[in-house]
């Protein structure tokens, strides 16, 4: 494949997940070896084995999970290994703190360099990672998926951020699977699809919808086709929910909402806020400090995660390979894997394995997940697949309540619109679904309600005309 | 079977061959320099652990495999619910201890309800032996490492204080020992004049018990389960708790059976330094034997051999019996590594395709 970037100019670099984009990005800034072709820079060809190689040609890259030390401070983590020290070997930290206040007032980089990178926001972390590429004097950047951890207030103004940087003649490759951005923020756009390229084009020349069917090889439905909600009596009910994170910190600070029967509930917000841990209290895998938690009026809030699913809350965890799914498994368990010893699939101990493999293949039918034999461990199934496994098992089960985190992450278009479309069916059908996402284009086209969380707290519940992209962006950023 | 199933197991049956057949290299290597003909020294251990005398080498081999089979069973059980269960060695001594209490202090049973009795006794013992660093690990988070091997330590010491001048001393006996079991409590003898006793039969008998348990029970997915992936097990509902007590406690039982035949069908009565190495050398069984219970009988009828047939290679060629725990060890660091083996010996590593291909026709779901 080929890729031509100019100076001056915000490349895109658009498609799904799985298209190549990271890995293409990965050999250019030599952290992956290509079989074959040639890198050329400023006309010259290049060969670039190591990092090294490419920061010091003028190469920077910021990757989707930020390579920062929490403790040290932003100053400190900027000139990391490539420190000046002064008198007697130590690292000069006035001068170090100098640079780096120049460098972000001329690209509108405000961050304060004596601040500890721990207690900074995600986007400031951001512009930190930038601030070390800038340091290093990268000439050329390329940003993985920057925008996935900002609010879109957040995002607006880190596409400011690299106009200014273009505006300084420095060129951008910008990577993405978002549409939207691409419109807002790209000079030149390239769309690759399977690890080839699809069309070089430009946001003037094309729509989105071209794009969408560039990226996916076929039409695509924006737009979830819905009817309005007929919603039933109250499934779920949080009552002044308050849970602590990992580091006993409150991570979800007195929420309460309820959820009908037969409605989609969204709730949006910048990842971090809390989602995770009151996903996790409502479905019993974190204690709660106080508050309660129902289910159809039955008080849950001391059921164990078991006794919980056997009432009929369904899961699909945020992060599938860590919580959703075993790797190593056959498809087939990963299907029973929180009914496996019940019947049929179990007679006293000993497992069923006819029943297990009939439930199987009905669910892989339903679901449409593609697959050679249900025997073959769940490792073998792409990233959409496998997601498909988590939802088939959860919403095959006909619980009560679905709890679903993320549940399009890193998964193929076609199978978004899969599992979209099977949660409006399930809703229709009288499901309760509490719909947690930090993509909010995926709120605002599945939720009937959309709650907004910031910081551990609901700061709205937004219902029909209320529901407006502007003004969910503002609460999830805090600012409203 | 198809192709991939064939290559998957010739690498599970190669890998290991390979890792053999290096120990002995190595091992043979030692020998060479300590001034010993190690082709001599080898054969000796072979003649030594099957053929000579006949029939005694071959059924003390055996006998010497029946504890390497409970015992890397398991520890084969531990793994597979992702426990590294190194107390092997201070279960098979409770599991003793109880078995021979059992063993002497009842009389005038039938031996088809003592024996069972001991037997019985002798997994309680390795079971709550086992199940102690089960349970600080589900409560408190007590890595089982450490704490089962402190627990080996109490336990020889137990032992030693139970059997040297503890009530289960023997107190007519001019060595430090516990009186012999009851006759009716002794297992049976197999192959008359020589050691050979029931407890081969028993432990082949645990191998299909142990594999059934793991491939077609609950009890074994939920071991399994947490074994993979512990997040995943909690978030569908699997106690990850009572899964590391249960599995602990099962194989703390798999090496307090152990202990228990060893006194029941070969000592009949219990010295205080009962082992020698049968729990950590379980170990290396267990990794041989990549946890699978059937490839356990091969490598524990391996590590047999090389424990009856050191004496012979000792005896007849001067060749320290140290030379043995080489081989051991060599074949360790070998499984340990699988792509040493896979680059020294080029062989492919057994990558599962990513899989695109449909069951039926591709179709769009827009």
């Amino acid at each position: 494949m080929d890729l031509a970037v100019e100076w001056g100019e915000v490349h895109a670099l658009l498609g799904e997940n799985g298209a190549g984009k990271t890995t293409l990005m990965n050999v250019v800034y030599g952290l992956v070896k290509p079989d074959a072709g040639e890198i050329l820079f400023d006309g010259q060809p290049v060969l670039v084995h190591r990092p090294q190689d490419a920061i010091r040609l003028g190469i920077g890259m910021v990757h989707q999970h930020f390579m920062l030390i929490p403790p040290l401070t932003v100053a400190e983590n900027v000139v990391l290994g490539h420190e000046t020290t002064g008198r007697g070997g130590l690292v000069d930290v006035a001068k170090a703190s100098r640079t780096v206040r120049e460098l972000s007032e001329r690209y509108g980089l405000e961050v304060d360099p004596a601040a500890t990178v721990a207690g900074l926001s995600v986007g400031l972390q951001q512009r930190v990672e930038i601030l070390k590429t800038l340091y290093r004097g990268a000439r050329l950047l390329i940003l993985d998926e920057p925008t996935a951890v900002l609010a879109p207030q957040e995002a607006q103004r880190f596409f400011e951020i690299v106009r200014a940087l273009v505006g300084e003649g420095k060129a951008v490759i910008f990577i993405t699977h978002k549409l939207g951005e691409v419109m807002d923020v790209a000079d030149r756009i390239t769309v690759m699809r399977r690890g080839k390229v699809e069309a070089t084009t430009s946001p003037k020349e094309s729509k989105p919808s071209d794009l969408a069917r560039l990226m996916v090889g076929r039409p695509v439905l924006l737009q979830v086709e819905k009817k309005p909600a007929n919603a039933g009596r109250v499934m779920l009910a949080a009552q002044d929910l308050t849970v602590v994170d990992d580091r006993r910190q409150p991570a979800v600070d007195g929420v309460s909402f309820e959820l009908h029967a037969g409605e989609i509930v969204g709730i949006a917000g910048v990842e971090g806020n809390g989602q995770d841990e009151l996903v996790e209290a409502l479905v019993g895998l974190r204690p709660t400090r106080s508050g309660s938690v129902t289910l159809d009026g039955a008080d849950i809030t001391r059921r164990s995660a078991r006794r919980r699913l056997a009432a009929g809350i369904g899961h699909i965890p945020a992060d599938r390979h860590r919580m959703g799914v075993i790797l190593e498994l056959p498809i087939a368990d990963n299907l029973v894997l929180n009914s496996f010893d019940r019947r049929p699939f179990a007679r006293g101990i000993v497992r069923v394995f006819d029943a297990v493999g009939r439930y199987a293949k009905k669910l892989v039918e339903t679901f449409d997940i593609r697959l050679r034999s249900p025997n073959q461990p769940l490792s073998s199934l792409s990233g959409g697949n496998q997601q498909k496994v988590v939802a088939a098992r959860e919403m095959g089960r006909e619980p009560r309540v679905l709890i679903a985190s993320q549940p399009t992450r890193g998964v193929d278009v076609g199978s978004i619109e899969f599992i979209h479309k099977r949660l409006v069916e399930q809703r229709d059908a009288g499901l309760a679904v509490l719909l947690v996402s930090s993509e909010l284009d995926e709120v605002l086209s599945l939720a009937d309600r959309v709650l907004v969380i910031y910081r551990g707290k609901l700061v709205a519940n937004l219902a029909g005309e209320a529901i407006d992209r502007n003004r969910i962006g503002l609460l999830m950023a805090g600012a409203a | 079977m198809n192709i991939q199933a064939q290559r998957r197991l010739a690498q599970s049956v190669l890998v290991p061959a390979i890792s053999i057949v290096c120990g002995f290299v190595v091992a043979g290597l030692f020998v060479l320099a300590s001034g010993k003909d190690p082709i001599q020294s080898f054969l000796a251990l072979l003649t030594g652990a099957f053929i000579d005398p006949f029939p005694g080498a071959l059924t003390d081999t055996l006998v010497a495999a029946i504890p390497y089979i409970f015992l890397g069973l398991a520890v084969a059980l531990g793994f597979r619910a992702g426990l590294f269960n190194i107390g092997a060695e201070g279960q098979f001594y409770l599991g003793a201890l109880f078995g021979v209490y059992v063993g002497y202090s009842l009389h005038g049973l039938p031996g088809v309800i003592h024996i069972p009795l001991a037997i019985l006794a002798g997994m309680l013992g390795g079971a709550i032996w086992g199940g102690i660093p089960g349970f600080l690990k589900a409560r408190f988070g007590a890595h089982e490492v450490i704490t089962t091997i402190m627990l080996n330590y109490v336990a020889f010491s137990l032992s030693d204080y139970l059997i040297n001048r503890g009530p289960m001393a023997d107190k007519h006996a001019s060595a430090p020992k516990t009186p012999f079991i009851d006759p009716a409590a002794q297992l049976p003898v197999l192959v008359p004049g020589t050691r050979l006793h029931l407890g081969l039969i028993l432990a082949l008998l645990a191998v299909p018990v142990v594999w059934f348990l793991i491939d077609r029970t609950t009890i074994g997915f939920r071991i399994r389960s947490v074994g993979f992936n512990q997040a995943a097990a909690r978030a569908a509902g699997i106690s990850v708790a009572a899964t590391m007590v249960l599995t602990m406690g099962i194989s703390g039982a798999l090496s307090g059976l152990a202990g228990a035949d060893e006194v029941l069908g070969l000592s009949h009565f219990m010295p205080p330094t009962f082992s020698t190495g049968y729990g950590f050398d379980s170990i290396a069984v267990a990794l041989l034997a990549r946890s699978n219970p059937w490839a356990i009988i091969p490598a524990a009828l391996l590590f047999g051999a090389l424990r009856n047939g050191a004496t012979n290679m000792q005896l007849q060629t001067q060749a320290s019996a140290d030379a043995i725990s080489v081989v051991e060890a060599t074949v360790i660091i070998f499984i340990a590594a699988p792509a040493l083996v896979r680059s020294l010996f080029r062989l492919r590593e057994q990558a599962v395709p990513e899989v695109q291909i449909t069951q039926r026709e591709s179709q769009g779901v827009a």
